[in-house]
C-alpha cells in the first residue's frame, strides 16, 4: 500500500516537474519581476537599477503619448467587438437560417464559411504587410488605384492622421469576422430547428426570428466573443507596429499600449518606465476580464 | 383511404411552406449578394498580392490593377535567396516543430495529472497555470529578455538556450502555451471515462503506461484540436521572437516579412516583397484548404468549452 502511494506520488511529481519549472522560470518569474522593475529607474542594458518608488507611475500619468495609446485601446475595445459581432452575427444568421424556408442553411454556406475563415489562419504580421500595400497612398495602391481612376482624390489610409486609426480597425475586423461567423454557426447548429419552425408557424418574420430566437439563444456565445475580441483589442501590437508609419503613427495617431511598452523597452531601453506602463496595461486587462465576468452572469436559457 | 390522407397532408405541408416562403420574402438574392461582397473583400486583397508578385518593379509602381506584361518568376528566386525567405521559413518550421511537440507532450502530461489525480495543492497548481490566460505578455517582455539572456550564461547548456538560439525560443513558446493547453486538455480529460484506465491498473499497468497507451489515444480529438491551435499560434508568433532573436540568420518568417516592408529605403526590392508575401500566404492556403474542417473546429473549440 505504502509502495503504491509512493509510486503515485513519484508519478505525479515526474509528470508535473517539467511544465511547472518551465512555467515558473519563463512566465511567473518575469511577471513577478516586472512589478519590481516598474519601481526602478533602470535604463540601458548594463546600468544597475535604482529603486525610485512610484515615480514612474507619476510620470506616466503626465505622459500624453501613453494616454493617447490608452484612448486608442479603449476605442478599439468598444468598436472592434461591436462591429465584428454585428457583421458576424448577420452572416452566421444568413448562412444557417437564411435559406428559402427560413430554417435551413443557404446553398454554398460551407464555401462561404471556408472563405470567410481564411484570414484567421494568416499571421498578423503578414496581414499587416499585405494591407500596407493595399493602402498605398498613390495609384499603385489597391484601393487608391480605382479611386483615382474615377477622378477622386486618393485617401491617405495610413498617412492621414484622421484616417489611419480607422484603417487599423478595418484590418482587424477583416481578419476577425470569419472566426466569429464559424463560432456563431456552431452555436446556431446546436439550437433545435423546431424552435425556428415553431416561431415561423406563429408568424415570425426574418427580423423577429433573429431578435426573438437567434440572439437570445446565442447570447452565451456572443458574450464569449465579446471577451475574446476585448482581449484582442487590449493586446493589439503587430498590426500597428508593422503596418502603420513610424510604428504607431503618423504623429502617434494609431499607437497602442503594447507599442509604447515595446518602444520604451527595446528602442529607448527605459526598462523601468516600460514595466510601469506594462503594470498599468496589466490592470486594464485584468479589470476588463473581471468586469466582463461580472456582467455576463445572466439568466441562461436552457433548451 | 390512407393514401388520400397522406396526400392531403403532403399538400397542406407544401402549401404551408409556400406560405412561409412568401412571408419571408425574396431575400435569397440579397442574401447571396451580401455574402458575395464579403467573399470578395476577403479574396481580392490576397489575389491582388499574388498578381503583384509576378510584376516588375515599374508595373508595381504603376497602375495598381494593370496586368503584368511578362510573368516575373525571378521575383520569387530573389525573395527566397536574397531576402532569405527560404531561411526564415526553415527556421519557423524547426522552431514550431519542436515547440508544438514539446507543448503537447508536457502540456498533456500536466493536464492529465491535474485533471485526474487529487493531491494537496492540485487546485493551486491548476490556477497558477490558468491565471496566465489573463496576463498581457507585454508586461513580461523586459524581464523575459533578461531571463533568457541569463539562461545563456549557464555552463554547458547555456549557449544553446540563451538569446539568439532556437532552443531558447522553443522553451519560451512552450512555457507561454501552457495556460491554454492545460486549461483545455484538463477539461477534456475530465470528460473521459475512468473505468478503462482503472482496469489496466488492476492488470498491473503503471500510471505512466496508462497515460501513454490508454488515456492519450482516448483523448485524440482534444489533442488534435489543441495541436492545431498551438501550431498556428506559434507559427504566427511575432512579438516573442522579435525580442529574443536579434541575429538575422535566426529570424522566423513573420519577422522576415515584417522587416522587408519596414526597412524602407530607395533600394527596396518591392517585387520581391510581394513574392515573399505570396510565399508566406500560399502554404497556409494549401494547408488550410486540406485541413479546413479540423482547423476551424480546432480554433473555435477553445471558445465553446
Amino acid at each position: 500500500m505504502l509502495f503504491h502511494r509512493y509510486r503515485r506520488g513519484l508519478f505525479i511529481t515526474s509528470f508535473l516537474a517539467a511544465p511547472v519549472i518551465l512555467y515558473l522560470v519563463y512566465v511567473i518569474a518575469p511577471y513577478a519581476q516586472a512589478f519590481y522593475i516598474a519601481m526602478t529607474d533602470w535604463r540601458g542594458v548594463t546600468a544597475t537599477p535604482r529603486f525610485i518608488g512610484l515615480e514612474n507611475f507619476v510620470r506616466l500619468f503626465h505622459d500624453s503619448v501613453f494616454w493617447k495609446a490608452v484612448t486608442h485601446n479603449a476605442a478599439l475595445l468598444v468598436l472592434l467587438p461591436l462591429i465584428t459581432i454585428v457583421i458576424a452575427l448577420f452572416f452566421a444568421f444568413l448562412l444557417n437560417v437564411g435559406g428559402p424556408q427560413g430554417v435551413t442553411g443557404i446553398r454554398g454556406s460551407k464555401f462561404y464559411r471556408v472563405v470567410f475563415f481564411f484570414p484567421q489562419v494568416l499571421a498578423v504580421a503578414v496581414v499587416a504587410v499585405l494591407f500596407q500595400q493595399v493602402y498605398r497612398p498613390d495609384a499603385s495602391g489597391m484601393l487608391n488605384g480605382p479611386l483615382m481612376a474615377l477622378g477622386l482624390n486618393p485617401v491617405g489610409f495610413l498617412s492621414d492622421t484622421d484616417v489611419a486609426f480607422w484603417s487599423v480597425l478595418a484590418v482587424m475586423v477583416w481578419q476577425a469576422v470569419g472566426f466569429y461567423v464559424v463560432l456563431f454557426s456552431a452555436g446556431l447548429a446546436s439550437i433545435p430547428k423546431d424552435m425556428f419552425e415553431a416561431a415561423q408557424i406563429d408568424g415570425a418574420g426574418r427580423v423577429s426570428l433573429f431578435f426573438r430566437i437567434t440572439l437570445p439563444l446565442l447570447w452565451d456565445t456572443v458574450q464569449v466573443a465579446w471577451v475574446y475580441l476585448g482581449i484582442l483589442a487590449l493586446d493589439v501590437f503587430a498590426i500597428v507596429w508593422v503596418m502603420t508609419l513610424q510604428h504607431g503613427g503618423p504623429d502617434r495617431s494609431t499607437t497602442v499600449m503594447a507599442a509604447e511598452i515595446y518602444r520604451n523597452a527595446f528602442e529607448h531601453f527605459r526598462f523601468g518606465y516600460a514595466s510601469a506602463l506594462g503594470v498599468v496595461m496589466f490592470f486594464f486587462t485584468v479589470g476588463f476580464a473581471i468586469l466582463s465576468l461580472r456582467l455576463s452572469r445572466r439568466e441562461r436559457i436552457e433548451y | 383511404m390512407t393514401t388520400m390522407i397522406s396526400w392531403t397532408a403532403a399538400t397542406s405541408r407544401k402549401i404551408a411552406r409556400a406560405e412561409r416562403r412568401r412571408r419571408l420574402g425574396p431575400l435569397g438574392l440579397l442574401t447571396h449578394l451580401a455574402l458575395l461582397i464579403w467573399t470578395l473583400l476577403v479574396i481580392i486583397p490576397i489575389l491582388w498580392t499574388f498578381l503583384a508578385s509576378v510584376k516588375s518593379e515599374d508595373e508595381i509602381f504603376g497602375d495598381a490593377w494593370s496586368l503584368p506584361a511578362t510573368l516575373r518568376w525571378d521575383n520569387f528566386a530573389r525573395a527566397w535567396e536574397q531576402a532569405h525567405i527560404g531561411q526564415y521559413m526553415l527556421n519557423s518550421v524547426i522552431v514550431v516543430a519542436f515547440s508544438t511537440f514539446g507543448t503537447m507532450l508536457i502540456g498533456s502530461m500536466a493536464a492529465y495529472v491535474l485533471a485526474r489525480y487529487p493531491f494537496r495543492g492540485n487546485r493551486a497548481v491548476y490556477l497558477l497555470f490558468v491565471s496566465g490566460l489573463a496576463f498581457p505578455v507585454y508586461l513580461a517582455l523586459t524581464p523575459l529578455f533578461f531571463v533568457v539572456q541569463n539562461m545563456g550564461t549557464i555552463p554547458v547548456i547555456g549557449p544553446f538556450i540563451g538569446l539568439n538560439t532556437h532552443a531558447g525560443v522553443v522553451l519560451v513558446y512552450i512555457a507561454y502555451s501552457m495556460p491554454f493547453t492545460i486549461f483545455f486538455l484538463s477539461a477534456f480529460f475530465r470528460t473521459l471515462p475512468t473505468a478503462v484506465g482503472e482496469a489496466a491498473m488492476v492488470d498491473g499497468a503503471s500510471h505512466t503506461r496508462v497515460f501513454f497507451q490508454i488515456m492519450l489515444p482516448m483523448a485524440k480529438p482534444g489533442i488534435i484540436s489543441i495541436t492545431i491551435f498551438n501550431i498556428l499560434g506559434q507559427w504566427n508568433q511575432y512579438q516573442l521572437p522579435l525580442i529574443l532573436l536579434q541575429e538575422r540568420d535566426k529570424w522566423v518568417l513573420t519577422m522576415g516579412i515584417a522587416d522587408i516592408s519596414t526597412a524602407a529605403g530607395y533600394d527596396q526590392d518591392w517585387s520581391a516583397l510581394f513574392a515573399a508575401l505570396t510565399l508566406a500566404i500560399l502554404p497556409m492556403l494549401v494547408v488550410y484548404t486540406v485541413f479546413q474542417r479540423q482547423i476551424q473546429s480546432g480554433l473555435t473549440s477553445g471558445a465553446l468549452k
